[in-house]
């Protein structure tokens, strides 16, 4: 009786364990199925190569560059502000900051990465985009400046605590043996921790831009919702995630082609993050300076 | 020199560190100075309105709560479960590798692809509709890769010699596992858990993919109900351009916040409470 209770339980776990797989199972599914029957309307060339994005009014164009295009300049944009900043108050924290100073920084970088994304983008329409327009008078309203400023604030607690952990990592003695041969806490900072850190360091950065290129709530404010094809951060963009969730605030059709651009656009988007949370985990992994 | 450099370069390191502080001081004051005046029982106890001076949270407020439950209810037995599974059980077998990269690389994610799986699987596939268990399911597959990775953690902290004892009193591994390693991994299981509750709490991307709507003149009164939740309504009285709604919006975030830090202060006050008796 008690034999078959435990393995009842084991079993019961084990479907626990297994509902992350059919998660994952469940997305690659959702999505590759309308995203097939999205490319038997839309050729997959013309999705890929694309330069207009135009779904919802006639002719219709469906090439999803302008989508990439803006979501990279967001990335890139936040990866500007976030790494920098993350990576100068990382080695404060690990090498500099006192064990008070920590107890007092951490918990606020910890509350800053917990900040829902909707305030984010309050902040930026509120805040970031009158201010940038006092410098940039021509800036439009909506503009990718502004978006990327404060996807970069998002990203900034990650890269900063990421690092921090890697570099707090690295072992003292490394430290003491370059101290010893005359080196100042700039040089040992700079030329022995970040580089034995760097493959953490390298991931964390990774982690933080894909999470910019998911990000939805503050691009959908602050960003716009004009795909084009630009450079220019004070112009009006679209991303990705921010064209999703304009689809889904309309009203649209169950199986209709608008419907299916979700789908497409989602598994763009699902692709680009996954393959930048595998680099991010390989190059952990690989690179790892392991110290015994 | 090169003293100077590097006491240039120490002042550089704080200063950024200094920035990020400073930066969520302003997001909070200009949250604080411009939805305070709008902060009150009325605006707690009224439904949306298409008047700026009307309009309240009260849907929001209550399909925030309802989600929240339901998704504690669904994810919590599920996250803990797999957690256990993986720690205790699962030992060292390829199937256990994977499941654990699986989840990895699910916390990675964007919120908003759980929203389109939602869409495909809850919405359309369960005939669920737009209602509040939607919703939950969505939120629940979303924060379950950080409900069994904290978790983990919670339990991997219990030492083996609590196990290794109950053992040689002759307990099975279920009654190790039920009397002994999860009531000494609980606080940890608890701050966890209720961390990732309170990362529920502030999405927005996954409901706006379920479609749940934002103009919701009552309150949910079961799982199968439409609804509206804090952040929703927050994003769109933040997306109109007429100003007062831009100062509602402010108020919503005050209230949300609140709701966030009373979360996260519970989650630090069960840490502190019982870290003094478990020391091993």
């Amino acid at each position: 009786m008690q034999r078959i209770r435990e393995l009842a339980i084991e079993k019961a776990l084990f479907f626990c364990a297994l509902a992350s797989i059919l998660t994952t199972l469940g997305i690659v599914l959702a999505l590759i199925s309308v995203t097939f029957s999205f490319f038997e309307e839309v050729p997959i060339l013309e999705f890929l190569t694309g330069t207009i994005w135009a779904p919802t009014y006639r002719p219709q164009h469906f090439g999803v560059l302008p989508l990439i295009n803006g979501t990279l300049m967001i990335a890139v944009g936040a990866a500007f502000i976030a790494i920098p900043f993350g990576i100068a108050s990382a080695i404060y924290l690990s090498e500099y900051a006192g064990a008070k100073a920590r107890q007092m920084v951490k918990p606020v970088l910890e509350i800053l990465a917990g900040i829902p994304t909707v305030v984010y983008g309050y902040f930026a329409i509120s805040f970031i985009t009158p201010l940038l327009r006092e410098f940039v008078p021509d800036a439009n309203i909506f503009n990718a400046a502004s978006a990327s400023i404060v996807v970069g604030i998002m990203i900034l607690p990650m890269v900063s605590s990421l690092s921090d952990d890697a570099m707090r990592a690295v072992p003292r003695a490394l430290r003491e043996g370059a101290y010893a041969l005359g080196s100042t806490k700039f040089e040992v900072s700079t030329k022995i921790v970040v580089p034995a850190a760097l493959s953490g360091i390298l991931a964390s950065f990774i982690l933080a831009i894909s999470r910019a290129v998911g990000e939805t709530m503050a691009v959908t404010l602050a960003a716009g919702a004009t795909p084009k094809m630009t450079l220019n951060f004070f112009e009006s963009i679209q991303t990705m995630t921010a064209y999703i969730v304009q689809v889904s605030l309309g009203d649209t059709p169950y199986g209709s082609i608008e419907y299916k651009t979700i789908f497409a656009v989602g598994m763009v988007l699902f692709i680009m993050t996954l393959l930048m949370n595998i680099g991010s985990m390989w190059i952990r992994e690989r690179y790892r300076e392991v110290y015994s | 020199m090169r003293y100077i450099k590097g006491k240039l370069f120490k002042y550089l390191c704080l200063a950024a560190t200094t920035i990020a502080l400073l930066l969520l001081a302003l997001l909070l004051w200009d949250a604080w100075d411009k939805g305070a005046g709008w902060l009150s029982w009325k605006f707690l106890d009224s439904f949306p309105s298409r008047f700026p001076e009307q309009a309240g949270i009260k849907s929001a407020l209550w399909g925030s709560i309802w989600l929240m439950l339901l998704t504690a209810v669904i994810s919590i037995p599920l996250g803990v479960g797999a957690a256990v599974y993986l720690e205790e059980y699962a030992g060292r077998t390829w199937l256990a590798r994977i499941i654990e990269i699986n989840i990895s690389n699910l916390a990675g994610v964007p919120s908003i692809v759980y929203g389109i799986l939602g869409l495909a699987l809850f919405v359309r596939g369960l005939m669920l509709g737009r209602s509040l268990l939607a919703g939950a399911l969505t939120m629940a597959l979303l924060i379950l890769p950080i409900i069994i990775i904290s978790s983990q953690e919670a339990i991997r902290a219990v030492p083996n010699s609590i196990r290794e004892a109950s053992y040689a009193l002759g307990s099975t591994k279920w009654q190790t596992v039920r009397y002994h390693v999860l009531p000494a991994a609980l606080p940890g299981i608890l701050t966890g858990n209720i961390l990732a509750l309170s990362r529920a709490m502030g999405e927005a991307a996954p409901l706006i993919m379920i479609g749940a709507l934002t103009f919701i003149a009552f309150t949910p009164s079961s799982p199968f109900d439409p609804f509206t939740a804090l952040p929703i309504q927050i994003f769109n009285w933040a997306s109109r351009p007429k100003v007062e709604f831009q100062y509602l919006a402010a108020a919503g975030i005050l209230v949300l916040l609140a709701l966030l830090l009373a979360m996260n202060a519970v989650a630090i006050l069960i840490r502190n409470k019982y870290q003094r008796y478990l020391i091993w």
